[in-house]
């Protein structure tokens, strides 16, 4: 049967957001979407030794749009950049007990804003 | 915490009174209207009464000119469609305000694909129609115009009468979507000067399942949906009785409690109104005096009004957004985009729509529930972080 709304866990995220705000001088930084389609995320992250030790996001959009953007920075801190950019929508979804189908694509864009911060980050690296 | 439920354009519970009133016809009298019987008369009665009652809500010249139909959707296509497609000798131009419900914009939108000319008539930015672009659209081959009493998204009371005159000078018919105003301000088909006009039984708390097209007398139409030929031929199929038999009584009940439940609404309405305005960068959406009594519509800069919706419903408040993400189409309201929104304006919406349960005292409660929902969601928000920057 699809799922009708949201699940428990999305709705957890969504009113307790892990790690909201800014890092000042990040190591990476990632935004995607656009405020005319609804969502907007970016996610900053503090590297050391190409671990993530820090991370942080804000987003403008719906229910999953926080909800995703929340679980992508649990499941991205502590772990090795390389790890942390095999991160995909499918798993962001797969930890939240699942989206509403058509939030899947719309509304899960986290672990893109989270591989742009990865790829910041490197080519910050790369530049030193 | 008690439910505070301000969602009443998108569905009401059904009035008890309604409920004991119509209960009989899914049980006892369960006849067919369509059958000679006893069983079958004393259904047929119930529609019967049912059609004089609603005349009676719109002033109808009869209740001969009271159309069943399934939902206020389907009264809408039957108007559109079997308007355009019984008068195409007359001319193939049809119009409708940008601010139409889907139910009219999309048949039009239909009817242009084969060949009907569609035009958009545009609204200001408060939601009112613009009558001097109307009076240039209009065209002796104008079959039907379609404007709503009032819109359900941003509560905005259309000047009806003035419209009329403007159709009727030049043009044939005037359809008017009165399912968001029905039961909450007085309707006049005759005074109005109203050919079509589309109610909804569940939109003044009747059950879900009947709706009605007025059709004034000698306006010609053909019907879009056929079989047996119930309603003068007009929507055949075996009529819901129960939920007919209860519009019949929900309108009586709505006709005679509006006066005062009107009187009642208003100021808590205005005192919502004030206290969800003292949020900064709020605006009300729609026009400030020109409104349904129970409407009280909102937008919100730097926030997303799904999140508004699920952010209420944790104060156990209900209310509805014309969000893209509550959409099914994944578009903003093309309400709020009529009236000059841009898309990220448009997203930030939330629409209250009181009924009989709502009291003064829900005002405190509702407008502290949505200043602390704006204030979370902004501070998630880059949007307001580049704003206080």
């Amino acid at each position: 049967m699809a799922s009708v709304g949201y699940s428990k866990k999305v709705m957890e995220h969504f009113m307790n957001p892990r790690n909201v705000g800014v890092i000042e001088n990040p190591d990476g930084y990632g935004k995607v979407g656009n405020p005319v389609c609804g969502d907007v995320m970016e996610i900053f992250i503090k590297v050391k030794d190409d671990k993530i030790t820090d991370i942080k996001f804000r987003t403008f959009g719906c229910g999953s749009a926080i909800a995703t953007s929340s679980m992508v920075t649990e499941l991205a801190k502590g772990k090795h950049i390389d790890e942390a950019v095999k991160i995909t929508r499918g798993d962001v979804a797969n930890e939240l007990d699942g989206l509403p189908a058509q939030k899947m694509h719309c509304s899960n864009l986290a672990a893109d804003a989270l591989h742009e911060a990865i790829k910041d980050y490197k080519h910050k690296k790369q530049k030193m | 915490m008690a439910r505070i439920y301000l969602d009443h354009a998108s569905s009401m519970p059904v009035d008890n009174r309604v409920f004991e009133f119509a209960k009989p016809y899914l049980c006892s009298s369960h006849g067919n209207p369509s059958s000679l019987h006893s069983v079958g008369l004393e259904a047929r009665r119930a529609l019967e009464d049912s059609r004089k009652k609603i005349a009676e809500l719109i002033n109808a010249e009869n209740e001969n000119t009271i159309i069943f139909t399934g939902s206020a959707t389907e009264a809408n296509n039957l108007a559109v469609k079997g308007v355009a497609l019984r008068n195409v000798t007359q001319g193939k131009a049809i119009i409708a305000s940008a601010i139409e419900h889907m139910s009219v914009l999309n048949p039009m939108k239909e009817l242009q694909k084969n060949g009907f000319s569609f035009t958009m008539l545009p609204v200001d930015s408060t939601g009112v129609v613009d009558l001097k672009t109307l009076e240039t659209l209009l065209t002796k081959n104008t079959v039907l115009t379609s404007v709503m009493y009032a819109n359900n998204e941003i509560g905005t009371i259309e000047p009806i009468r003035e419209i009329s005159r403007r159709v009727h000078e030049k043009a044939l018919y005037l359809h008017v979507d009165a399912v968001a105003a029905a039961g909450r301000v007085p309707i006049d088909v005759q005074k109005d000067g109203i050919d079509l006009l589309t109610l909804s039984s569940n939109d003044f708390y009747g059950p879900q399942g009947a709706g009605v097209l007025y059709v004034k007398p000698g306006v010609k139409l053909q019907s879009v949906l056929l079989g047996g030929g119930q309603e003068r031929g007009l929507r055949s199929g075996t009529e819901n009785v129960f939920a007919i038999a209860g519009m019949g009584e929900a309108a009586r009940i709505a006709q005679q409690e509006m006066q005062q439940e009107t009187k009642r609404l208003i100021p808590i309405r205005d005192s919502l109104i004030k206290e969800i305005l003292k949020i900064d960068r709020s605006y009300l959406t729609g026009h400030p005096t020109q409104r349904l009594p129970h409407h009280a519509s909102f937008r919100f800069s730097y926030i997303e009004g799904e999140s508004i919706l699920l952010n209420m419903d944790m104060y156990d408040i209900q209310v509805s957004t014309g969000s893209a993400c509550s959409s099914k189409t994944l578009e903003p309201s093309h309400v709020l985009l009529a009236i000059g929104l841009k898309h990220e304006e448009a997203h930030g919406s939330m629409v209250l729509t009181l009924g009989r349960s709502t009291t003064m005292d829900d005002v405190h409660i509702v407008s502290k529930a949505t200043n602390e929902t704006v204030q979370r969601l902004r501070k998630l928000s880059p949007m307001s972080q580049e704003w206080r920057n």
